[in-house]
């Protein structure tokens, strides 16, 4: 009886870790997600096609030139945000006066083309990527094996994530942030320069994503489309939290990472749909999102 | 009521004609997917709702009648009728949630809902998984017309065609169409003159799935497969991008970008680009939307009343 519970405890707290990892991406990129809506007023399509580029460039950093993972955590987010900020400023910002949908169409468009860049040279069976010698192990706990690199994914996340919300909320970077959200007209009488601010608000978003990326691939396989299934969830992530509140994106994300571990515990079958039938569940009671305000 | 224009006759002649002078299967192809892109379109080009999740209704049409026909024996009439509605229900399900939102949320609610969907097909025991139902036989059409023969499917899928045909164009032009292009223009307005507007875009959503039903159900008999991309993500994205290519908000545009998008994929899945594929979809998204708003059809009718009014 009593190995039964220990088996049992073991398996909780594993799909809890695992759970508490995807968290930790669906949080990453829909405070990325959040964060470009709010100026731009748009949502990028193109989130998960970079996030699987962030992977794909460490890979390739790391073959071709030799650069490490250390480096690769501040290169890559950096190259990716360099990626999107040509992206906004030269194809984005052209049609920032049409209608929203459009943007969306292009940055759907951007993706496949990503995706289909990387099919082709790569294929789409997957590369690995060695965890780096200072993270391999992990530490026995009572309850659990925690393997380093896992937990080192949960900190870096979380440390950026805190990070991303005090300066938004708490500095006057921010504020001119949020001030641009609020009024951009305003704020540009005010002598700012908001599309400057809107093109670094957009690169940053989408260093979150390469960040996102540099993360995942020593744990993921790196292929072509692990961005793309894992945008969707995301998508009904902010659905369900909203995209009102920095803070909300990041907390919904890492509850429904944790959520889905805890599925694939009690009901595996139902883990890769819960996250869906919860936003089903949220737009029956609250369609705005838990954190959204009320258009 | 009934008034045909001149391009609905050029329409019906071309299409009687065209399995002597093109493969039949691919006019068929063309068919169901210009079926599927015109369903699509009446609700992003009349009501300005983007839907990223048609696939569930292609999908779920095709995967329904697959069943139907294969493991019950059902006739071919009354499985693409059990097919369309199967997918209008779903529709009806899926559209009392998602117009509750608008917009880019829209686009995000629908392809979450659609991924639900896609998860069922893979895991349900019936669809056969990644490999799909195959070998789904034709069958008799009302018990003697035998679709084994590509002529008889073909004009089948004709005649399909030219209902869904009429019956989006009949809807457009009727005054619950003319509600749905006051939503488009100006909802706020629709609101304060008494309409309900969401169901108003609930009906419509409706329509609209059943109609992408009916073309999966079709393409299913075709094919006589059902598979599992027919619901994946990426046939949303090819939706839009066959209306978005055609012209948008056109009656025939969806029609030409289909055919144009099917035509592309045949030519390239044949030769050494086939690689190219994704890269190529992606390309002609980039452009149509930096360039080339108005699509095809759009274009063209500019053109028209610039030069020819």
């Amino acid at each position: 009886m009593a190995s039964l519970f220990d088996i049992n405890v073991f398996g909780l707290f594993g799909q809890l870790l695992i759970g508490l990892i995807n968290g930790s991406f669906y949080a990453l990129l829909s405070l990325g997600l959040a964060i470009i809506f709010g100026l731009l007023k748009i949502i990028n399509f193109a989130q998960g096609a970079l996030y699987m580029l962030g992977a794909f460039m460490a890979w390739m950093v790391l073959q071709y030139f030799g650069i490490n993972y250390w480096a690769a955590l501040f290169i890559v987010p950096l190259a990716v945000g360099l990626i999107g900020v040509i992206m906004e400023r030269f194809l984005l910002r052209r049609i920032s006066n049409e209608d929203h949908l459009y943007s969306l169409l292009l940055t759907f468009g951007i993706a496949l083309i990503l995706q289909g860049v990387f099919t082709h040279i790569f294929g789409s069976s997957g590369l690995s990527y060695k965890i780096p010698a200072e993270l391999k192990g992990g530490f026995k706990l009572p309850f659990m094996y925690l393997p380093t690199y896992r937990a080192w994914i949960i900190v870096v996340s979380l440390l950026v994530c805190g990070l991303t919300w005090y300066m938004i909320e708490k500095t006057k970077l921010g504020a001119y942030l949020r001030a641009g959200t609020e009024n951009p007209k305003l704020m540009q009488a005010f002598g700012i320069n908001v599309p400057l601010i809107v093109t670094l608000t957009f690169g940053f978003g989408v260093g979150l994503a390469g960040l996102g990326g540099v993360l995942a691939a020593p744990i993921y396989s790196v292929s072509p489309y692990m961005g793309a299934d894992l945008l969707i969830v995301v998508f009904a992530i902010v659905v369900i939290g909203g995209m009102g509140s920095i803070g909300g994106a990041i907390l919904t994300g890492l509850a429904m990472g944790i959520l889905e571990g805890l599925t694939k515990y009690f009901y595996p079958e139902a883990s890769t749909t819960i996250i869906f039938v919860v936003m089903v569940i949220v737009l029956l009671l609250k369609p705005s999102g838990l954190f959204g305000k009320e258009a | 009521m009934f008034k045909i224009s001149k391009s609905t006759l050029i329409l019906v002649a071309l299409g009687l004609i065209a399995p002597y002078f093109l493969y039949p299967v691919f006019v068929m192809k063309v068919l169901c997917f210009g079926l599927f892109a015109m369903a699509f379109n009446l609700l992003l080009g009349y009501v300005g709702l983007l839907s990223f999740g048609h696939a569930a209704f292609l999908g779920t049409g095709g995967y329904v009648t697959g069943y139907l026909v294969m493991e019950t024996g059902l006739s071919p009439e009354l499985g693409i009728l059990c097919g369309t509605i199967a997918a209008g229900l779903l529709g009806a399900l899926y559209g009392k949630l998602a117009v509750k939102r608008e917009g880019i949320y829209f686009a995000m609610v629908t392809l979450a809902l659609a991924q639900l969907a896609f998860f069922f097909y893979l895991q349900a025991p019936f669809t056969g998984g990644e490999n799909g139902m195959q070998g789904i036989p034709r069958g008799e059409l009302f018990g003697f017309i035998d679709l084994s023969d590509s002529l008889n499917m073909y004009y089948t899928v004709l005649v399909i065609f030219l209902f869904g045909f009429w019956l989006i164009n009949r809807t457009i032009h009727s005054p619950f169409g003319q509600i749905l292009k006051a939503i488009r223009e100006n909802e706020p307005r629709a609101v304060s003159l008494g309409y309900n507007v969401n169901d108003y875009k609930w009906v419509a959503f409706i329509i609209s799935a059943s109609l992408a039903g009916l073309a999966g159900s079709t393409k299913t008999l075709v094919f006589q497969l059902a598979s599992l991309s027919d619901a994946h993500w990426h046939m949303s994205g090819e939706v839009v991008l066959m209306t978005l290519l055609g012209g948008m908000g056109t009656l025939l545009g969806p029609l030409v970008g289909a055919a144009s998008v099917v035509t592309i994929q045949n030519y390239l899945s044949g030769g050494e680009l086939g690689n190219y594929i994704h890269i190529i979809m992606g390309l002609i998204f980039v452009v149509c939307v930096l360039a080339f708003r108005s699509g095809i059809v759009g274009e063209f009718q500019k053109f028209m009343r610039k030069n020819f009014s």
